[in-house]
This record gives structure tokens, C-alpha cells and sequence, in this order.
């Protein structure tokens, strides 16, 4: 009897230190919420693939649990409702038309002339003019990891953003300064997928920055493959393998950063993808995938009990007796009344004090009246 | 010793005993159906499985009642609670009570060209007192993010639709909701705001957010402030036309990101009812697409919130050709069950050109008929009621097909037609011609004309010219606000009577003007927008229209209020005008620097060098034998060759 008594409570020990190590497991990445920000940056029907490109991650990072509120994605064009598009509502990512990474569930937070240079930096530093409505800003903490994918046309330290400006790399690195001094991420993990990606993230000096790039300086990032039916390049290399890792990653998947530096070697891309991790403080190889592209959120079940409060009763005593004073003088308007609008008064205009070139008539008018006369009169007159 | 034993082995099974019956209270929880059918025997389980499916039912019907069960309770405990103290007031009024209300309808219209028109129209009744300044909090039916828009910035009635494509009025007839090309926003404010360009500049900043549209491009630049047009479509106290803005943005694109925000706002998202149907690759391979949101206060207690999709589907990219329509072939979905949420959800297919089934053949069969008047006629309406379980037949569901079998007949003329479009040759004037057409054969009516023209097209006014067959038509009323450079567009509005049977142009040149170099979008060369002019006007109607509007209607033809018996109001959009302003060309800079480089460098550097150089005499170098010759000559101290 004593034995299974001692039997029994040893187990209850060792599980319960087995929580505590659970506990301790418990926030050993650090951070405690996701964000993602997805920029294409290229306009004009035949940059298709750059919207393909922002389309398959903003897919993949849906799937892997980052929900819309959380994501700010920029599309420079509209290619899914292009006249030009022979499937309309919909963007391929793979010929024959198998995969439409557009969805029937797609919330693009910036769209066509909206995506500048200035707005990109603006959502990263978080300083919006105050009535920017929440889905379109960047609402991350000193807890968060973010995701930033950028795609488009680029060369030795820029990238163009719809044909007209362009973004340089001391600026984008200047950017994640101002968002490490406000404490706005925990660690950031960007992506580009330009000709010339890697000479984007050269100038970085701000710590916990891994980068990607799909290419070295002095190489171009080639596109994958054209449709025939569509007429133009669907996808970009890098993005496409990319696309296709990331197909198996599933949320609870362990898969490292080594197995994301090691996507698309030389014989897929053409071009050498490259990497940074100096900046980063944890060994990559210790980074699950995830961190970046899902949502992972740990869930602690209780079986405590609370006690909701006691319904709101609503008073409509009150209502009923406003209700019987106004319901007189409302109606429904009549649409075009003609008599009243033929004899319409005019607007009352606010009154202006007199505008500088009235004052200068007037003046000039006094004057002359007053030189022919002389200023004797003025007696008379005052 | 074996006393011990017989105390230990008691407490164990006493321990035994305890946890089991701590195990089995828990799994009491557990539906108590459950529970009890593996208790019973064999020979009962025929009867438990027929009580089974006769319950499945009844389980179901609880799920459609659940809300009233759930309520009555409250109700009872509060008119406990009521009875207790003095009860002066009403009584069945304690507690809170489901008010809000839902409807959906989708309307089928074939039209003459082989071509379909199907336009949804979703309703919800929001039973509040907006007299009243606290707080709502609790939101039911109607969306919680524009119910807190319009609390938040006192709007009184939101207008805001997107379309892709324009509505060809001679061709389709006459829309049961109209809208322009692009986004188009008007509000009416309440009295109590104090500063309204503020609240609209905050309000369209919002509204971008919620629609995934750039609306946030509409600043003072494009909106304007109608003197006559745009007259409230709810319930009003007095009109005054300083609480009223509109805009439109003609270059904005509609596709998926704001059909999703859209559909969210539906009680039944678009999971259950007729909103199973808005798959985006079908809506938007069509020849016409419009989704609008109209909120406005139908009674002093209550506003209702109206969410309309019209489409036309084409009979060559859509159709195949064929001249067969069905729900499948239209949406690539049947329907299965109504809303649980409506109160009505109902399907009409006009047949008033088929009256015996000549024209074209419906099937499912229908009953159900009804007449309606909506837009000046009288129309028949085969009518499916989808909370009927006899609509979906024996394969639970719903797919309605439309055969034409001859393609006679022609479409009843619509009365009122606009057009618009720019004359003129070069870049720097141009001329914005407006035909009305009134195809009524000898009544006349008056129409308002909303013209809203950025200021980069700067309006000469003194060349305005309005003439119907050929003579000289004075408005009886123009209202003209000039713009300001980059602060406002030009605003004009006339009111015109146009003569039965003819045609009325209105005429205006116009002279382009440069901008800075910084104000040309990414693609200048693609021209810029003019928005659409609005055609406002009373249309004299063939049959009596309803005035009554308490009358249960259906609801694509209580749109628009009616005063009076003899006329209904129209609104008709024309087409936005595409307008190439003198571009410059961007790439000059580069150009300029480059070449005055290059001629400092080449001609200054020339001459620098030709005046600063000095000239040095320098003797050849020897050859190799003589080099190994001096070097031997230094060694033995001899001077060089």
C-alpha cells in the first residue's frame, strides 16, 4: 500500500517537473507575434511575375497562420483585373494554369499608385498621418518578428519602385535603424528577389537582420517560365523554388534557415542567391522557418471557471418618448424638386475680409480721388 | 498483521471506488443521448435508431429556433425581476429582443442581346435610435465596423460603389441601381458636424481601409459640393447642402480585395444563402460589374443597410455563344438553402416578354408569380422562395435555367440617354460635348446635369452652349463653381428641359494646362480621368407608381422614394472622358547633364590643357646594344655614347 502511494505521487512528481520544462520551453524564440510586409514594386502588364512573386509568399505566409491584420501587402498594379488578363480574378504562379495564387480571399492594403518609396518607409518607421486606417500600417513591438519581401526591378544598390523613383540601400538600412531604435521588431528577416538583390542588403548595421537575396552584384535574376496562354513570364526563378519549399512546410514543421539559404542553388537559378546572417544574434541553424513565415501561437489550456457578469438590461423607456416627438417632421425627400431648386437662393458665402487685389483697387481709387481734389475736402466728407 | 492488510486493501478499493466515481460524474457532462444508447440492448436499437432520426429533425429545427429559446429565458428572468418593483412602463418591452432584420433577393433579367442581368440585393435593418448619443455596443446583424463609421464621423447617409466597366443604357435598358465607372462616394452628414472637409478627409481615409480601395486619393482636388443633385434617399428633417460631399474616382480598379470586404459585411458572410454564388472569377469575367453599400435612416429608429452586386454576363465570353443560362453556368455554383439569418430570401426572373413561355423556357417550374412596377413598368416576376424546402426539389438544390428558343422582339426603349465625349485636336484645347437624349414621343422633363471637371482642364464658360434641334435651350437653373489650381474642380450644374423626342448637346471648350513635373502619375502617357457627368432627372412613367412606402415591396424596386403617381426618378451615368495632357519628357534631365558634361569636359578641358602645358624636349631611348654599352661605359667611369 505505502509503495504504490510513493509509486504514485513520484509520478505525479516527474510530470510535473516535465511542465515546468514545458513552461521554460514556452517563450525560447522570443517573440510573441508575427508580421509580414510584402512589396512588389514594378507596374505595367508585363511585370506580371512580380505580382505572381508577392502573391505566393503572401499565400504561403496566410497558410502558415499569419492572418490579414497582420500583413501589409503592396501591389504597385492590378494584374488579376487587367483588361489583358484572359482569366480575370485570378494571378498563376505555375503554366497550364495550375496554381492561382490570387485566391478568393485576398486583402491588398496598397494598391496601383499608392505604393511609393515614401509610403514603403513611412509603414516600416510606423510615422502614418493619423487617419491611416489600421490595416494599412506596420503595428509591431519589441516582440515581433517580421517578414519583409520586396520583388521588382533593381540594380547596384536600388531598387525601382514603378518605373519613376527608385529606394537605395543606405535608405532601407537607415529605415531598419529607426525601427530597431523604436524598438519595432525583434528580428526581421528580409527577402529581395531583384537583379543585383544582394547589393541591397550590403549597408544593413542594425542587429537580429538575416537577409536573402536571389542574387549576387553584377548578376541578374532571371524568370522562370513563360504561358502561352497568358503571353507573359509567370514567376521569377528564386521565387519559385521558393514557393515550392515552402509548399511543404506545414505550421508545426521544424525546418531551419540553413535548409532556406540552401533554396535554388546555381543550376535552378542561374544566378547565385546569397545570405547574411552577421547581424543576427541567434545561429540560424537554431531559427525554424516558422519564426518568419507562420504564426506559430502557443496555447495553454485551463480549467479554471469564470464568472461572466450579469447581462446589460437596455432602457427603452426613454427612447419611446423621443420617438413620438420626431416621427412628425421626418420624411422622405423628394429628388428633384424643380420649383424649389428654380427658385433656390444662393449659397450664403462665408464672408472674406477683402482680398489684396481689391484693397490695392480701392486705394488706388482713393488716392487719385483724393490728389485731384486735394485734401481739403476731406473736411466735408468726415 | 492480516488486520493491517485488511485496512490497507480496504482503503484501496475505498480509493478505487472514489476515482472511478470521479471519472464517471465527468463523463456525465457528455450529451446524455450518447450516454444512454450504448446502454440499452439489442433488440431496442431499431427503435432508438428511428427515435434517433426523428430527433435529427427536431435537433435541426432547434438550431433554427435557438435564438428564441435562448431569448425567452432572459425574458422570463427579467419580467421576474420587473414584477418585483412598481411597473409603470411597458411591460413586454423588458430585455433584449432580436431587431434587426435581414432580406436577400437576386433578380434575373435576360436581355434582348443574348446577354443576362443579375443583380443581388441584400438588406439589414438596424434598429436603433440615433437621437440618442451614447454608445451602441451591441451589434447583431449589421456590421460592427460601419455602424462604428458612422457613429464615429455622424453620417447620416454613406453612398460608395465600385464598378468595373460602363453600363450601355441602349443596349440593357435601365439598371435597378446605377453607378459610373470606378469608385463613386457621396455622404450626407448629420447637423451636428462642425468642420465637415475634415471629417470627409478622416471618413474616405477609414472607408480605404475597410474596402482595401484607395480612396484615400480623394482630397478637395476631386470632391465637390452639390447645389441641387444627390438629394437625400432617407428620411430628412431639412435638407441643407453643406453637409453633402461627393467624389469619384474613375481610375479605380474593382477585383477580388474589394469583393471580400464586401461579402464580410453580409450577416451570412458568403458561406450560407445567395452570397454562395459571388465567386470572383465569374463575377468578374463580365461585361459589367458594380458592388455599392448604401446606408441611410429609413425611419427615426431605424437604418437599414443595403449592399447591391449588378452583373451582366456576356453571351460570347460567358456564354459560349449559346443562348442557355443557368445559375451553374452564370456562377459555376448552385444554391442549396437560404440564409438561416433572413427573413425572406427569394429569387426573381423577369418574364414579362414570355408570357406563354414562347421567348424562352424557365425551369424549375414556379407557382409563384408577382407583378411588380419598378422603373415605370410593370413587370412579371416568376418568383423561387428559397426558405420553401420544395423549392430545391428532390436534389436539395437550386439550379434555374433559362433556354431562349426564339430571339424575336425588341427592348422597350429607355426614355433617357447620355453620352459624352471630347472633340477637338491637339494638346492644348479640346472641347467636352454632353448629349442628353429624350426618346419620349411627346412628353417633355427636366433633367439636372452634375458636372465635376478637374482643374487641369480649365473651362471656358462663356463658350457654354446648350441647343436642342438646333435652337438655343436656357437652363432654368445653373449653378457654377470655378476651380482654384490645385484646390478644387469645377462644379456646374443645369437644370434642363429637354424636348420630347430630341436631342440636347451641351457644349464647353476647354484649354489643358501643365503641371509640375512632380504631379504626373507613374504613367502619364496613359491620359488622365475626367469622372462621369450625372444625369439626375424625373421620367414620366407608363403605369402608376406606388407612393405608399410602408407597403411591403420587394426590394430592387424601393430603391428610390416616390412622391408622386405620374414620374419615377433615374439617375443616368455617363461615360468618363480619357484626356492626354501635355506630358513632358522625364528623361530630359538626364539628358541635359549628360551632354553639358560632356561639352565642359570636351571644351573646356581642351582648352585648359592648350593654354597651361608646358612643352619638354625628351630624347628617344637608344636601342638595346647601346643601352648594354652605356652601362658598361658607367661602370668603367666613361661617358655615354
Amino acid at each position: 500500500m505505502l509503495i504504490l502511494m510513493t509509486l504514485f505521487s513520484s509520478c505525479l512528481f516527474v510530470s510535473s517537473s516535465n511542465i515546468e520544462d514545458n513552461v521554460g520551453n514556452f517563450f525560447s524564440s522570443g517573440h510573441t507575434n508575427n508580421w509580414a510586409v510584402l512589396v512588389c514594386t514594378s507596374r505595367f502588364w508585363f511585370n506580371y511575375r512580380h505580382v505572381a512573386n508577392t502573391l505566393s509568399v503572401y499565400r504561403s505566409v496566410k497558410r502558415l497562420g499569419i492572418p490579414d491584420s497582420h500583413i501589409v501587402l503592396m501591389l504597385a498594379d492590378d494584374m488579376a483585373c487587367n483588361h489583358r488578363n484572359p482569366k480575370p480574378a485570378t494571378v498563376f504562379s505555375h503554366k497550364n494554369m495550375e496554381l492561382n495564387v490570387y485566391g478568393d480571399d485576398v486583402e491588398v492594403d496598397y494598391r496601383g499608385y499608392e505604393v511609393t518609396v515614401e509610403n514603403f518607409l513611412r509603414v516600416l518607421t510606423g510615422r502614418l498621418p493619423p487617419s491611416t486606417p489600421r490595416s494599412k500600417r506596420l503595428l509591431s513591438d519589441d516582440r515581433s518578428n517580421i517578414l519583409i519581401y520586396l520583388t521588382g526591378h533593381g540594380g547596384n544598390g536600388f531598387l525601382k519602385f514603378q518605373d519613376s523613383e527608385e529606394i537605395s540601400n543606405v535608405e532601407l538600412a537607415d529605415a531598419f535603424q529607426q525601427m530597431w531604435q523604436k524598438r519595432r521588431y525583434n528580428e526581421l528577416l528580409f527577402i529581395i528577389d531583384t537583379c543585383q538583390g544582394a547589393s541591397m542588403y550590403e549597408r544593413f548595421y542594425s542587429p537580429n537582420l538575416m537577409a536573402l537575396a536571389s542574387s549576387q552584384v553584377g548578376e541578374d535574376s532571371l524568370s522562370h517560365q513563360p504561358d502561352l496562354a497568358i503571353g507573359v513570364h509567370l514567376m521569377d526563378r528564386y521565387t519559385f523554388y521558393l514557393l515550392e519549399f515552402l509548399e511543404d512546410i506545414h505550421p508545426a514543421s521544424k525546418t531551419n534557415m540553413n535548409d532556406l539559404f540552401k533554396v535554388c542553388p546555381k543550376s535552378h537559378c542561374v544566378s547565385t542567391p546569397g545570405h547574411r546572417t552577421d547581424l543576427f544574434l541567434r545561429d540560424p541553424g537554431s531559427v525554424l522557418v516558422t519564426d518568419f513565415f507562420g504564426s506559430v501561437r502557443k496555447v495553454e489550456i485551463t480549467v479554471e471557471t469564470i464568472n461572466l457578469t450579469s447581462p446589460i438590461m437596455q432602457t427603452e423607456e426613454k427612447s419611446a418618448a423621443y420617438g413620438d416627438l420626431q416621427k412628425e417632421t421626418y420624411s422622405f425627400s423628394d429628388q428633384l424638386p424643380v420649383s424649389e431648386i428654380i427658385h433656390q437662393k444662393p449659397k450664403q458665402k462665408d464672408w472674406h475680409p477683402p482680398d489684396g487685389f481689391i484693397l490695392g483697387l480701392w486705394t488706388l481709387i482713393l488716392l487719385v480721388f483724393f490728389k485731384t481734389y486735394g485734401m481739403k475736402h476731406l473736411k466735408h466728407i468726415f | 498483521m492480516a488486520a493491517h492488510r485488511c485496512v490497507s486493501s480496504a482503503l484501496l478499493v475505498f480509493v478505487c471506488v472514489l476515482s472511478v466515481f470521479t471519472v464517471a460524474r465527468s463523463q456525465e457532462t457528455t450529451p446524455p443521448g450518447g450516454h444512454g444508447a450504448p446502454a440499452t440492448d439489442g433488440p431496442q436499437t431499431v427503435t432508438e435508431t428511428t427515435g434517433q432520426t426523428a430527433g435529427q429533425p427536431a435537433a435541426e429545427e432547434r438550431r433554427w429556433e435557438a435564438t428564441e429559446v435562448k431569448e425567452a429565458t432572459p425574458d422570463e428572468s427579467a419580467a421576474e425581476e420587473q414584477e418585483a418593483p412598481a411597473a409603470d412602463t411597458a411591460a413586454p418591452s423588458a430585455g433584449p429582443r432580436p431587431k434587426d432584420d435581414f432580406q436577400e433577393e437576386l433578380v434575373i433579367r435576360p436581355l434582348h442581346s443574348g446577354d443576362i442581368y443579375a443583380s443581388f440585393q441584400f438588406r439589414t435593418l438596424w434598429e436603433t435610435d440615433f437621437t440618442r448619443e451614447n454608445k451602441v455596443s451591441h451589434y447583431r446583424l449589421f456590421p460592427k465596423s460601419l455602424g462604428q463609421v458612422i457613429s464615429k464621423f455622424s453620417v447620416r447617409e454613406l453612398h460608395i460603389s465600385f464598378t468595373q466597366g460602363y453600363w450601355r443604357t441602349m443596349q440593357w435598358g435601365q439598371p435597378y441601381q446605377p453607378s459610373p465607372p470606378g469608385a463613386e462616394l457621396w455622404v450626407w452628414f448629420q447637423d451636428s458636424v462642425t468642420d465637415v472637409d475634415e471629417t470627409w478627409k478622416e471618413l474616405t481615409n477609414v472607408l480605404s481601409g475597410i474596402f482595401c480601395a484607395s480612396l484615400n486619393f480623394i482630397d478637395s482636388t476631386n470632391t465637390v459640393q452639390p447645389s441641387a443633385s444627390f438629394k437625400p434617399l432617407g428620411i430628412v428633417n431639412v435638407t441643407d447642402h453643406r453637409f453633402l460631399r461627393y467624389a469619384t474616382l474613375p481610375r479605380e480598379i474593382v477585383c477580388t480585395e474589394n469583393l471580400t470586404p464586401w461579402k464580410k459585411l453580409l450577416p451570412c458572410g458568403s458561406k450560407a444563402g445567395l452570397a454562395v454564388l459571388m465567386k470572383s472569377e465569374k463575377l468578374f469575367h463580365s461585361s459589367f460589374h458594380s458592388q455599392a453599400v448604401h446606408i441611410r435612416p429609413v425611419s427615426p429608429t431605424s437604418w437599414e443597410l443595403r449592399q447591391t452586386l449588378n452583373v451582366v454576363f456576356d453571351l460570347h465570353t460567358s456564354g459560349q455563344g449559346k443562348r442557355e443560362w443557368s445559375l451553374f453556368k452564370m456562377f459555376s455554383r448552385t444554391l442549396t438553402e437560404a440564409c438561416p439569418l433572413a427573413s425572406s430570401s427569394k429569387i426573381y426572373v423577369d418574364v414579362t416578354d414570355n408570357p406563354q413561355g414562347e421567348q424562352f423556357e424557365l425551369s424549375p417550374a414556379t407557382p409563384l408569380l408577382s407583378q411588380e412596377v419598378v422603373l415605370g413598368d410593370r413587370r412579371t416576376f416568376s418568383v423561387y422562395d428559397l426558405t420553401q424546402q420544395i423549392t430545391f426539389g428532390t436534389v436539395r438544390s437550386l439550379n434555374l435555367l433559362i433556354r431562349w428558343k426564339s430571339s424575336e422582339g425588341d427592348m422597350l426603349r429607355p426614355l433617357l440617354h447620355g453620352e459624352r465625349y471630347v472633340a477637338g485636336y491637339g494638346l492644348q484645347t479640346g472641347e467636352i460635348h454632353t448629349l442628353m437624349y429624350n426618346y419620349h414621343p411627346y412628353r417633355s422633363f427636366p433633367v439636372l446635369l452634375l458636372d465635376s471637371v478637374p482643374w487641369y482642364l480649365r473651362l471656358y464658360i462663356h463658350t457654354l452652349t446648350v441647343t436642342s434641334k438646333g435652337k438655343d435651350n436656357k437652363p432654368s437653373y445653373i449653378h457654377y463653381q470655378p476651380s482654384k489650381d490645385r484646390l478644387r474642380p469645377h462644379l456646374l450644374e443645369m437644370l434642363v428641359q429637354l424636348p420630347p423626342n430630341s436631342v440636347t448637346e451641351v457644349t464647353v471648350q476647354f484649354e489643358r494646362a501643365l503641371l509640375k513635373w512632380t504631379e504626373y502619375t507613374p504613367d502619364p502617357n496613359h491620359g488622365f480621368y475626367v469622372g462621369s457627368s450625372v444625369i439626375s432627372s424625373l421620367v414620366p412613367s407608363i403605369v402608376a407608381m406606388d407612393t405608399n412606402i410602408t407597403q411591403e415591396r420587394p426590394l430592387f424596386s424601393s430603391f428610390f422614394p416616390c412622391k408622386e403617381e405620374s414620374s419615377y426618378f433615374v439617375r443616368v451615368y455617363t461615360e468618363p472622358l480619357l484626356v492626354n495632357l501635355p506630358t513632358p519628357d522625364f528623361s530630359m534631365p538626364y539628358n541635359v547633364i549628360c551632354l553639358t558634361c560632356t561639352v565642359v569636359a570636351v571644351g573646356y578641358g581642351s582648352l585648359y590643357n592648350l593654354l597651361t602645358r608646358s612643352f619638354q624636349i625628351e630624347e628617344p631611348s637608344p636601342g638595346l646594344a647601346k643601352r648594354l654599352a652605356n652601362i658598361i661605359r658607367r661602370m668603367r667611369g666613361v661617358p655615354p655614347l
